[in-house]
């Protein structure tokens, strides 16, 4: 008789188990979902904000180009292309903003001011938000390397995370 | 923005965590926001508006020094309602891996929550035998702040994923217009921190001290901090003891003017610091800086290029560096400058924009801060109430 309250005893603890780790991986894909979003807004918020001083005429011609090309391409590529295309405005905006003067110059002319420092914002967020979304990818996936977790399929039919690579060092003399 | 920040050491008792979420609270208040910090404090301590008790710590031996912490069944009650009457749009937890509040708070949490890790310790035994435990807290985090690269990466390797860099932060005004006082100026050396405790690194510079006096007979060590004199100059000989001045505790504005006036700061520190903030604000008072070789002290002076650097626990280091610095007042003006430049980066203006575009990142398209209920029981078996 004893054998089958032990028996009972260890069926509730292991579905406890797991429904606390589906809980966790539920939270965890949440939390995923919140920092790929938060990643989308400030990439955007970048690309914008370069385009916008593209073609500002605020610049130089040959910048402005570069720029505009830059900005206008990570915008619209398609997903499976869009680390090259952010990594490709990281590298343009760095190349425009190589020289400390040009963001000094920038700001003298009328309406400089603000443009470079809706920039300035958004190149620091970028690197912040890559962060944390890498930071959630990876908690969720040593959660899903779990041989129980992969067993029974508790993640369900969420796709495996995968990080977002790019260069996104902002330009120094910003 | 309602923010709700959680500072898991006493708030009477001074230290350098309690001290950046003050100071932090006061700056995000300044520009607008609301904030209610939740810290363990006894009952009869004056507590300014912005700060809720979450009852008395207790006295516990943890890292080296005895920490006052919060635990426990009450505790965790005391969290949960702060929590739920707090409504706030983000939960910044600081010091997240010490057994007290800001691991309850983040197990009792759940939205965008910001954690910032101010000590880097060496990987412990009971770290890794705490890791599984902790482990499903921690996930909820949604942002990490390390304050020094060196605390990103004992970061990094403990528990893996990725944190940004944003250093503590100092009013710098404050001590660069502190007033020198004539009475702490002149052939002084300055020792700000708990006497008594040996991480601080004071009985390495009482080692020096003789054979600092003993070349310079007019020099005097002026200490400011907490705890027993007698223990701290047991040891010591009696015409050393003649060059050393006790102040005990100071007060913020004492302590810029200590910094203000004396011809050398040092920070002879043994280890288990991640950042230094008290080399930050010497150096903004324009004090030249002499500090133990640490990983995190390195950083804050700029790789040496903000103040001068000597081996850990080296007393005969030390009294030389100390004694060709004591004699050469073109180098303290030229390390003064440089560090006085260095600090601008360590400003609450810089510091607290980049905290806030944290919060911004984590609240964009999210819920609020609520309480964690998925884990309770009532929930488990269907019967919480809405």
């Amino acid at each position: 008789m004893s054998i089958w309250i032990w028996v009972a005893v260890a069926v509730v603890l292991v579905g406890w188990y797991l429904s606390w780790t589906a809980g966790r991986l539920d939270r965890l894909h949440a939390r995923i979902d919140a920092a790929r979003a938060a990643l989308d807004a400030q990439l955007l918020r970048r690309s914008s904000a370069a385009q916008e001083l593209a073609v500002s005429t605020l610049l130089d011609p040959a910048s402005s180009i570069l720029l505009y090309q830059a900005s206008h391409a990570a915008r619209t590529v398609e997903e499976d292309r869009r680390e090259v295309a952010e990594s490709e405005l990281s590298q343009a905006l760095r190349a425009v903003f190589a020289e400390p003067e040009q963001a000094g110059e920038l700001g003298g002319l009328p309406g400089g001011a603000e443009a470079v420092a809706d920039l300035r914002a958004a190149t620091r967020r970028v690197p912040m938000a890559r962060r944390f979304h890498n930071d959630s990818v990876r908690a969720a996936r040593a959660v899903r390397r779990h041989r129980i977790v992969r067993l029974l399929r508790l993640a369900g039919h969420a796709p495996f995370p995968l990080a977002f690579e790019m260069d996104d060092e902002p330009p120094a003399a910003l | 923005m309602r923010i709700g920040i959680v500072c898991p050491y006493a708030w009477d008792v001074p230290g350098g965590v309690q001290f950046h979420v003050r100071d932090l609270a006061e700056h995000l208040i300044r520009l607008g926001h609301e904030v209610s910090v939740l810290a363990p404090a006894d009952e009869d301590t004056p507590l300014p508006p912005y700060v809720v008790s979450a009852g008395r710590a207790v006295p516990v031996p943890y890292n080296g020094s005895v920490a006052r912490l919060n635990f426990g069944f009450l505790s965790a009650a005391r969290v949960r309602r702060w929590l739920h009457d707090g409504g706030f749009d983000v939960l910044h937890i600081h010091e997240p891996v010490t057994p007290s509040l800001s691991i309850l708070a983040c197990w009792a949490a759940t939205g965008p929550i910001v954690a910032t890790f101010h000590t880097s310790n060496p990987r412990s035994r009971a770290m890794i035998a705490a890791e599984p435990l902790m482990q499903p807290a921690l996930e909820k985090i949604s942002a990490r702040i390390a304050v020094s690269e060196y605390a990103r990466r004992t970061l990094v390797e403990h528990f893996g994923g990725d944190a940004v860099v944003i250093p503590n932060g100092v009013d710098v005004g404050f001590f660069a217009d502190a007033r020198s006082r004539p009475e702490w100026s002149g052939d002084t050396i300055g020792f700000v921190g708990r006497i008594n405790e040996p991480r601080k690194g004071l009985p390495t510079l009482l080692e020096a001290m003789p054979r600092i006096v003993a070349e310079r007979p007019g020099v005097r060590l002026i200490v400011a901090g907490k705890g027993d004199e007698e223990e701290a100059l047991k040891g010591v000989p009696a015409e050393v003891r003649d060059r050393i001045e006790f102040l005990g505790m100071v007060s913020d504005e004492e302590k810029a003017s200590l910094l203000r006036s004396v011809d050398l700061y040092v920070a002879p520190n043994t280890g288990g610091e991640s950042f230094g903030i008290i080399l930050v604000e010497a150096m903004s008072a324009g004090a030249p800086v002499l500090a133990s070789d640490l990983d995190a002290f390195r950083q804050v002076l700029d790789g040496g290029a903000a103040g001068e650097l000597f081996p850990v626990e080296d007393a005969g280091a030390l009294a030389e560096a100390a004694l060709l610095l004591l004699g050469d007042p073109e180098r303290r003006a030229a390390l003064s400058k440089a560090g006085s430049l260095h600090v601008q980066r360590f400003d609450w203006e810089t510091v607290g924009a980049d905290i806030l575009s944290v919060y911004e990142t984590v609240t964009t398209g999210a819920a609020a801060v609520v309480e964690d209920d998925r884990g309770s029981w009532r929930n488990r078996l269907g019967l919480a109430r809405d």
